[in-house]
This record gives C-alpha cells, structure tokens and sequence, in this order.
C-alpha cells in the first residue's frame, strides 16, 4: 500500500466551504479524477484520507495537506493534473508525492506548525503605527488569555507559541504552534492584540483577513525545534 | 474570478454560506453578452432541498445546451439570509452570475407542493418583481410556473405570467424561440402572453375569468382573449429513452438531501391508487431503456464523483427490466464503494435479495406502504396489496435477519370507520407477531415496527377529487383513536407510531384544490409573515388562520363538502388525458369497494392510450 500526500491551495469563494464540505469534496474529485485511492473495508467503505487540520470557514490557504493511501502507482504530475481538471476554481491541487508508510508521519500526527499572514481589511480602522504596537505587543515576556475549548476554559501564555513573527506585505506574519499538542489560531493572536490595544471595547469586528501560507513537521531532536514543511518528507513519483 | 453578490461580512455571518454562492462542478457558466436570453430556474425552497431535484437538473441542462440561453439557479433565501436581503435592500441573485433576478428574461419556478406557496412570493419579492402578473412591465422577467400543482395553478394565477402545464421536455423550446423573435421586434409584454398562450400546454391565466354561482361554486370559466384555447393539453414526452438527460448534473459542496445519481427509470405508474395524483397525472407508463439507463450510470457517477446512486420512480418494482438493471447496477459498482439505494421496492423475495446485496441488514429497515389498515380500506383506495402479501414480505425479512419495519398508512380517507383507523394499529401488531414465530433462537432480539400516519388530502385529478376532508380537530381525534389502540396491542413495546401535523393538512387542501379566490389568502398569509410552510419550526397556523379571516375566505367552503358530480372544478380547463369520465367511475367503485386491474393486467379505459404510447401499447406492436 502506498501513501501519498497532497498539497492544495484554497482561495476565493471557497474560502466559504467548511472543512467537512471540503473532505467531501476531495472524495468526490478522487472519483472523477480515478485517482487509485484505498478504501476501508467492511459495509460502508470509506476513502481513506485524513486532513493535516482544518481551516476554519473565511480563511484562504497556500498550504493545505491531505494524506491518502493508493492502491496502485500514479504519476505525480498526471494525478495533480487530472485532479485539477476535475477540480473547481478555488482548490488548486500543487502536489503528490509519496510519504513513507509508517502510520505515525500522517500529516496529523507530526504537524508542529504553521504559518500565517494577517492583513488589516479595508475598514479595519486600526491606528496608523499599529505595526509598531504590534511589535511591543510581542515584545512582552508573557501573553495570557484566556483559551476556551468546547469542554473548558483555561489561562495559557500563547507568547511561547508564537516561533517566529515579521511584517510583512502590510500585515503581520506569524509562525504559530499547530498540531495536536499545543495549537494556536491567528485569530487569537491579533484579537488579543486588539484587545490590548482598545481594552474598552468589547465587541470587536474582524478587522484582518487570515491566510494560511504552511504547514510544517518539526524533525529536531531532543527538544531542539527543526521545521520542515510537510511537502518536502514526500517525493515525487 | 466571479465577484459574489454578497460582501465577506454577510456571508461569515450567515448559516451555511455555500448555499448562496455558485460556483459547484459542473454548474454552467457563461457570457451573459452571447446569449440571448437568460432564464432563473427556481427551486422555492432551501439550498439543500432544491439542488436535490431532479426535474430542475434536466431543464437546467436542457435550457443550457442551447447556444443562445443561460439559465442559472435560484433558491428560497432562508430566514437570516431573507433578514440581510431586506435590510440592505440586496435585490434577490441568480447561483452563477450572482446578477439580481431582476435582469432576467424568464423565472422559472418549480411548485412541487402546496405548502411552498409563501416562498413563491418572497422569492419574486426579494427579486423586486411586482407580486401580481398585471403589475409588471416590459422590464421585468416572464414568471412561468411548473411542476405538479401547476395542474391546479388557479391558487396562484395572479402571481404567474405563464404556467407549463406537464413534462418540460416537450414545448420549451418553442416558448424560448417564441420570445427571441418577440423580444427582437420589440412588441408589449402582452404580444408575448398572447404568442405563449397559443403554443400547446401553456396557460396565460389573465386570458381566462371565472364567474361563481351563488353558493360559491365556479359557474363558469372562459378565455377573455381569442388568443386562448378553451382546453390547455398537458404536455408528455412518448420517447423518454431520447428524452434529454443530464449527464453532468450539478455537485453541490453542502449536502444536499439527494446527495447522489438519481436515474430516473420511468414515467408513470401503472397501478392507478385512487388517492395518487402522480399515478393519474403521469399517465401512460413510459419506461427508459436499460442499456441507455447502464450507460447513464456510468456516465454520471464518472462525471459527479457522488459514492451513491438510487433509481427513481413511482413503483420501481413495476419496472419491466429491474432485475437485468440491478444486478448490472451490484456487479458493476459495489466493489468500487458505490452505494445501491433501491427505493419504492414492493418487499418479496427478489427485491430482499437484492437488498441484502447492497445494504448492512442490521442497520436498514424495510418499508411497506398499505396505506390503509384495513382490507376494506385498501379496496377503497385500489391498493392492490393484500396483507397476506405484507405477511409473507414481513416474514420472508425477518428470516433473513432483517428487524426493523416501517408502515406507512393515511388517515381521513373516504369512508373510513373507526374499524378501519383501529386496523392501523392491530396490522402493525400482526407484523410483529409474524416476527416472534420465528424461534427465539433464530432471531435477533426484539423487532422494531414503526408506523406513520398522513392524513389523507384530495388532490385534483384523481378519483376522490370530490372526496370531503375534516377539521384539524377531527383529523387530531382520529390519530388519536389509532394511538390508543396501538397501546391495546399485545406486541406494543415493539410498536412506535407517529403522525402527521393535522393543521398544515388542512391548509394543504385549500391550496390543492382551492381557485383564484384562494390567492388573497396566500398574499394575505405572506404579509402577515408566513414563510417556509413546510418547514414545523416556521409554520405559523395562527396567521395562517387570520390570514383566512381577514380575507374572509371559508376553509369548510373547500374542504368540508363533497363535491358535486357535475361541479365545474377550477382545474376542469386542463386536459390531462385521463378523463373526467373515468374518473368519476373510479370515485364510484370506491364507494362500492370495487378494486380496478392494474394498466398491464387489463386496460381500464382512462383515456390516456390517446397518447399513443407507453403501457398502453405495450404487446401491441
């Protein structure tokens, strides 16, 4: 059994398909495209494929990844070629290529971060040096929110989590934790900073628009932090 | 890149966003300047339900294969989206081009059932068109209605230019050409409703007035213009097997309710109940041919991706070449993870075997629809299903592992006796005991019968358009009567019982067989904020029923009577080829509780060989 990692871009009007719309959809561009993927057994079989994680519904993305298993060899250039003729404008297929076997490098498990670029929307009414706020923001020891999951409420220091940060193109990048262990959204990030910057107000619209730019494993060892994205452990077939 | 009609603000606060946005594979994209005309096909109800109809996918493509056409989609606006759409003043827009409805040639609106009336006029609302036909000008787009309520349109003749009156596949074409040369010459809009009224089976309803007898019944009804015919022909396609077809239908990224390839085996039934429009109103039977049907199969589950595909029709198990397709359907697609859905299957060992082929017997259910609990009751009706037969189905699954059975039955039906309502109860009873013969050691634990009651709605066309229905109060009374006696029963753990809401029953009447009187209360039901009607969550009864008092229009006038032999009904204008004649014949065996052969056992006359074609020449060439 081979398994294959695909890399796609999601833009546009798609930014409005949620994740599980997306998972169906790739199901369905596997079929028209007669991409050799593997199915689970038993009476209703399923694709097997399993998504890096999800983007979140309004947010566009240059480095989305979906692990598959195939049943039989494929081109790499052919299958990304007929998944695109298959495909919609809005999800834009860049590649395939072969991972190895070992069920603990799906691109789930091994994720570690991510990058992304936050850009001020047109009406975001955001002070004209809040690059500069944004840095001294980021300059403190500790930033604590509050971070709410779907069972609990709990205060971390999201500061640690943040790898790496720059502006850039009018925006702010970040190279932020993701993955099972410890997962920071940028959404949190800037509306913390927001909310630092205007404590008063308490609703706030949404005055950036996020991009997801990448996805990465982290390969270190022994605690030292080596980010490779996950297109680069495949290769081409 | 297409520009949305709607900003990033609205649409990530709104629920389901893809519902408003286009852009789905194999959705049909073109240049609004190279075509001559555009049409809006609408499905007046939500995203989700209206994508899941097949009728719109074969206009779709139908209108889209011709060079000189564009024809998007447009749905009913769900409540938040409607909120934003006033609000703003956003003018309603089509799926692809996201361009207001407004600018369109045609609107085409499907009306599948009674209850989505309301969402009619929100839609030509939200799409800024004036509500009554005579209120619009050139510039707005012809509204043409269809589907099966357009064969009693009279509710809403004062909202539709132009209804098509039966199969779409038949006359389109020629109404498309029609307004190409009409629009080029530049005549009034009433130039073009005279030019459509004269083209077979479409009905202008301006062109006509009714007149009414003291009593409230109609005394007349004639064209106004020499440009109407006195009868409007329902349209049929006699070849459905050339009949087109859409190869490539529309993928939606949200689930749709039909989340599948739907291949459509045949027209018709042949099996005449007397309580079923569809059965009457479809007439002859036509059937696909198999080999086109296997080629379709393949075409569109390549062209879709969808992991499902289920046969439609009214009765597949009437299907002469169901076995040659089936086993064609299991050999070819399930090891390739496609779902079989076999639906409206008469349960006996062919199709049993068939369904332990293509689902998890376990987890699946089988369905039975009697309709009725009594023998006398389904002679009534003419359901040719005896309970020996549900007996022996029933019992042929439950050995074959099968545990969980569905019943569906009606209530309110002509001549019904508390007998027959109390039969509902005891028959779901003896399909249970049939399943505890079987010795306990063979068996898988208890069984699970669950029965469902409607409550039955004359419908036009049929043979109890004269039948009289009850008072919401009346209908409750009688699901009661079968819920106490379904405790009665000895096997009541393993029984479940449900039923319908008797309020909506009893607008969907008024609406069904209803006239143009009937329209006020519609609008007048709109304003007061009645929308999504079918939907429980939204239905409001209460300004429903104002909305009749305000109007003064009298449910028990509609409802509560039978009708006259010879009273001239607000649908007697359409000529469905099944004659009232025969209808009338039907309506009185049922009284005598005399059953009809089926169209291949024997024909019955109804009038529909007139079409020359289907059944009714089946061995006869």
């Amino acid at each position: 059994m081979l398994k294959a990692r695909i890399k796609f871009r999601k833009y546009g009007v798609l930014r409005f398909i949620g994740h599980l719309d997306v998972m169906r959809y790739f199901q369905k561009v596997m079929r028209r495209a007669g991409i050799p993927i593997a199915f689970t057994g038993g009476y209703s079989p399923h694709m097997i494929m399993s998504f890096a994680s999800p983007l979140g519904i309004g947010l566009e993305s240059d480095g989305e990844y979906l692990d598959i298993e195939l049943t039989g060899p494929v081109d790499s250039r052919e299958a990304v070629r007929r998944m695109n003729e298959a495909g919609v404008d809005g999800i834009e297929v860049v590649s395939l290529r072969q991972i190895a076997e070992e069920k603990k490098m799906t691109g789930m498990t091994i994720l570690a971060a991510a990058d992304y670029l936050a850009t001020p929307s047109g009406d975001a009414g955001l002070p004209e040096d809040w690059q500069d706020r944004f840095a001294a923001f980021m300059g403190q020891p500790e930033i604590r929110v509050l971070k709410q999951t779907k069972r609990s409420e709990r205060e971390i220091n999201i500061r640690p989590l943040v790898f790496e940060w720059e502006a850039r193109d009018g925006g702010i990048f970040m190279k932020l934790a993701a993955g099972s262990t410890e997962n920071l959204k940028p959404d949190l990030v800037m509306d913390t900073f927001l909310k630092d910057l205007h404590p008063e107000e308490n609703s706030l619209s949404h005055p950036f628009i996020y991009r997801r730019l990448e996805m990465y494993a982290d390969m270190g060892e022994e605690g030292n932090r080596k980010l490779v994205t996950l297109e680069s452990l495949g290769e081409e077939i | 890149m297409r520009k949305l009609a709607l900003n990033d603000d609205i649409l990530l606060n709104i629920e389901k966003p893809a519902r408003y946005i286009g852009g789905e594979v194999n959705s049909v994209m073109k240049d609004k300047d190279k075509v001559d005309i555009r049409f809006a096909m609408c499905f007046p109800d939500v995203y989700e339900i209206g994508m899941s109809h097949l009728g719109i996918q074969i206009l779709y493509d139908m209108f889209n294969r011709r060079e000189d056409t564009w024809c998007e989609r447009v749905y009913s606006p769900w409540l938040d989206m409607d909120k934003v759409l006033r609000e703003k003043d956003i003018p309603l827009f089509a799926l692809e081009s996201q361009d207001p409805v407004q600018d369109f040639d045609f609107l085409g609106i499907t009306i599948q059932f009674e209850m989505c009336y309301t969402n009619i006029l929100q839609i030509l609302d939200l799409s800024h068109i004036p509500l009554h036909a005579e209120d619009r000008t050139e510039t707005d787009p012809i509204v043409i209605g269809g589907g099966p309520c357009a064969y009693n349109p009279e509710p809403l003749a004062e909202f539709f230019d132009i209804f098509y009156i039966g199969e779409g596949e038949t006359v389109y074409d020629e109404l498309l050409d029609t307004y190409k040369t009409w629009k080029k010459s530049g005549g009034s809009r009433k130039d073009f409703l005279r030019q459509a009224a004269r083209i077979e089976g479409l009905y202008v309803p301006q062109f006509y007035d009714a007149a009414y007898n003291e009593d409230g019944t109609i005394a007349a009804f004639t064209p106004n213009d020499p440009c109407a015919p006195s009868k409007v022909r329902k349209q049929v396609v006699m070849d459905v097997t050339d009949a087109p077809y859409p190869m490539k239908p529309v993928v939606p990224y949200i689930k749709a309710t039909q989340d599948r390839v739907v291949l459509e085996i045949q027209r018709g039934c042949i099996r005449g109940c007397r309580f079923c429009q569809a059965g009457m109103i479809y007439r002859p039977t036509r059937e696909r041919s198999v080999e086109t049907l296997k080629e379709y199969a393949r075409t569109m589950l390549k062209n879709t991706g969808h992991e499902e595909i289920s046969l439609s029709s009214l009765s597949s198990s009437d299907y002469s070449k169901l076995n040659d397709l089936v086993t064609f359907l299991i050999e070819e697609f399930k090891d390739r993870g496609i779902n079989i859905s076999l639906p409206s299957l008469r349960i006996d060992a062919f199709s049993l075997d068939v369904m332990s082929k293509v689902q998890d017997i376990r987890k699946s259910s089988l369905t039975f629809a009697p309709e009725a609990g009594s023998q006398r009751m389904r002679d009534v009706i003419n359901k040719g299903l005896t309970e020996e037969e549900i007996l022996t189905g029933a019992g042929q699954a439950f050995e074959g592992g099968w545990t969980k059975v569905k019943l569906y039955f009606m209530l309110g039906l002509p001549t019904e006796t508390e007998e027959d309502m109390k039969e509902i109860a005891r028959l779901s009873d003896r399909v249970a005991r049939r399943y505890y013969e079987i010795p306990k050691e063979d068996r898988h634990g208890k069984c699970q019968i669950t029965a469902s009651s409607s409550f039955f709605v004359p419908k036009p066309f049929t043979p109890f358009q004269w039948a009289a229905m009850y008072p919401a109060e009346e209908y409750d009374r009688r699901a009661h009567l079968v819920n106490d006696e379904f405790r009665e029963q000895l096997n009541r753990k393993s029984l479940k019982y449900n039923w319908h809401d008797a309020q909506g029953t009893v607008l969907e009447g008024v609406m069904a067989r209803g006239d143009r009187r009937v329209g006020r209360v519609i609008e007048e039901a709109y304003h007061l904020g009645c929308l999504f009607d079918s939907w429980t969550e939204t239905f409001r009864n209460d300004l429903w029923m104002q909305a009749f008092d305000n109007t003064r229009v009298d449910i028990a006038f509609y409802n509560q009577r039978v009708r006259g032999k010879d009273e001239i009904f607000p649908w007697d204008f359409i000529d469905i080829g099944v004659s009232r004649s025969f209808l009338r014949r039907e309506w009185e065996r049922a009284m005598n509780e005399t059953v009809t052969p089926n169209c291949r056992e024997k024909c019955s006359g109804c009038g529909a060989a007139g079409f020359g074609g289907g059944v009714c020449v089946e061995g006869k060439n």
